[in-house]
């Protein structure tokens, strides 16, 4: 395959949301490239009308009792958040 | 190094031997636990296996463990008053979880997962959490954010991984029995390396609720022990049906141990050629074949047997995992828990820079990777394909399974390596897991058990049955077990 470019990288973190220094970037650069070619041979693989697997037993939705239980008290659920204004979580703006 | 403790015949002792002198009023689970207490102070420094030690709740737990032994109130287990570890990406209710990440330190969960609840219903003494790679993702404990684990037979060397503390924990004396997760090989192949018992059952056994997730289709709880048995009976306790994990497979559950006695005479067993790879140590081939005399001797019938897609397993896992991951750690996003940080002007830059802050060199890596395979333009090449190839690799499985009643492998390529060796190189890090993974891309149920020596070090010998098939692997593995002394074998520390 063609090496990853910066470009690419750039595109990844984006959708990952994770800031990556420029030096970050490139190793990552350099070792995705390397590891996405040791994967090229799965494409040598004959898998023409194979289903494909997400999960090895046969997982379908469950659903429970549709009934009230007691949930996390609002200080539970606060008390682990990083930046608090009393009974708030603070986010920064979501807009520019 | 320190010499053999005099009381190491105690801090060696299997869980079940424990569990007999509780009843025959030799020692009192308080008393165990503070003398295991005291041996962790004193082998920490140059382990590490735990992240936190919850000292003062495991006597208070002990104490009442130790009511519950002598008849008042529910009727014990086999794991009361027992003291064991739990491996730090379990959620435990007002105690630290970090996952061994920067992004989760200081995050104090405010529920129990129910491994951990049933531990506690069980009556055991959680002493605390135990290290591990960062998000489960390493094969030597080296991506801690709490710095590596060293391996008890040899300090400068890795423990293994992911869950490194756990089977340090169990080598050193440092616990009678800890729980870890295999997503990859993160229980067998550390008790492999650290020369203990260790078991990743059937997927869908164990409830995965509170387990902080890695690769959901592929992540299980399982014991790290000294004995078969013990991981018999510790996997009877923490198996169960739980409405909290969809994937969580119904009852009825047997006794794992219940044919632990049957043995392996007219066993079918098969030898998958392609886990032999190229590069194996030399003395992990000589234990293994010495190990496959052990069996014939036994009365098994050995065979050898072929799984070719085996050679893809590791790019299948290294594609379903990552993508998997990549998905699960978006939680997160340092707003709700976790770190925090605000230097961005939008909420999207702060969870940029929090990711960017938080998670460690081999997690993002696998972020990005999964990324990239779930990225538009990509998903059919990688993610698709990799699943369907992983279809193919469970049918390899299931037609072997009508052949053999289990195979056998070894559980490493390579004994412990030293810190530092792999850690610069992800690929050469990924080929060490590859007589693990293909397990967990087909869900079966898999145990390593001490198989031999190379160098002064352990050596793995794995079981893999086919799907429910955790009594077969158990029976098998404690055969060989009661075959040879390997498991008696522990470090001088």
């Amino acid at each position: 395959m063609d090496p990853l470019t910066p470009k690419d990288v750039e595109h990844i973190a984006q959708l990952a949301y994770i800031k990556l220094s420029d030096e970050e970037s490139e190793d990552m650069r350099i070792q995705l490239t390397n590891i996405l070619g040791h994967f090229a041979s799965l494409s040598t693989v004959d898998t023409d009308g194979v289903e494909p697997t997400g999960h090895t037993t046969d997982s379908n939705t469950v659903m429970r009792q549709d009934e009230p239980k007691p949930p996390l008290s609002q200080e539970e659920v606060l008390r682990n958040a990083p930046d608090r204004d009393g009974e708030f979580v603070r986010v920064r703006p979501v807009l520019e | 190094m320190t010499t053999q403790s005099d009381n190491s015949d105690f801090y060696f002792s299997t869980a079940r031997e424990l569990r007999a002198k509780f009843d025959a009023r030799e020692i009192s689970s308080v008393e165990a636990t503070r003398s295991i207490l005291e041996r962790i102070s004193a082998l920490e420094p140059s382990l590490n296996s735990y992240i936190t030690v919850t000292a003062e709740r495991a006597i208070a737990d002990a104490e009442l463990a130790d009511r519950r032994l002598q008849g008042s109130g529910q009727e014990p287990t086999s794991l009361t008053g027992i003291p064991v570890m739990v491996k730090d990406n379990f959620s435990t209710k007002d105690v630290e979880t970090t996952a061994a990440s920067n992004i989760l330190k200081g995050y104090i969960p405010p529920y129990d997962g129910t491994v951990v609840s049933l531990l506690k219903e069980a009556g055991a003494v959680i002493l605390g959490k135990g290290n591990l790679d960062e998000f489960a993702m390493g094969s030597s404990n080296e991506t801690s954010a709490f710095g590596p684990v060293h391996n008890p037979w040899d300090t400068d060397r890795v423990p293994g991984g992911s869950s490194g503390g756990a089977a340090a924990g169990v080598a050193a004396g440092e616990c009678f029995i800890a729980f870890g997760s295999d997503t990859g090989g993160s229980i067998r192949q550390p008790a492999a390396f650290c020369g203990v018992v260790g078991m990743k059952p059937t997927y869908g056994l164990v409830s995965r609720f509170g387990l902080l997730a890695f690769g959901s289709s592929l992540d299980q709880i399982g014991p790290l022990t000294r004995s078969v048995a013990d991981c018999a009976d510790a996997l009877n306790i923490v198996s169960s049906h739980d409405l909290r994990d969809s994937t969580s497979v119904a009852p009825p559950f047997t006794d794992f141990g219940k044919d632990i006695d049957a043995g392996v005479a007219g066993m079918n067993i098969g030898v998958p050629k392609e886990y032999l790879v190229d590069g194996m140590d030399l003395g992990v081939r000589e234990a293994f074949e010495a190990s496959l005399k052990t069996l014939e001797d036994l009365g098994a019938n050995i065979s050898e047997t072929s799984l070719p897609l085996t050679d893809h397993a590791l790019a299948v896992y290294y594609i379903i995992a990552p993508s998997e991951a990549s998905a699960n750690l978006s939680r997160y996003d340092g707003v709700k828990y976790g770190l925090g940080v605000f230097d961005g002007k939008t909420s999207a830059q702060a969870t940029e820079a929090a990711r960017g802050a938080g998670f460690g060199d081999e997690v993002k890596r696998r972020i990005f990777l999964g990324t990239y395979a779930l990225s538009a333009g990509y998903y059919d090449a990688y993610y698709k394909k990799a699943q369907q190839v992983r279809t193919l690799i469970r049918r390899e499985f299931t037609d072997a399974f009508l052949k053999f009643d289990a195979l056998v492998t070894p559980t490493s390529p390579s004994t412990a390596f030293k810190i530092g060796a792999k850690i610069d190189d992800p690929f050469q890090m990924y080929m060490n897991d590859i007589c693990t993974i293909p397990v967990n891309i087909a869900g079966l149920p898999s145990i390593s058990v001490p198989g031999g020596m190379s160098n002064g070090l352990p050596v793995g010998l794995q079981f893999i049955g086919p799907q429910f098939g955790d009594t077969m692997v158990i029976r098998a593995a404690a055969a060989y077990e009661r075959a040879t002394n390997w498991h008696q074998n522990h470090p001088l520390i």
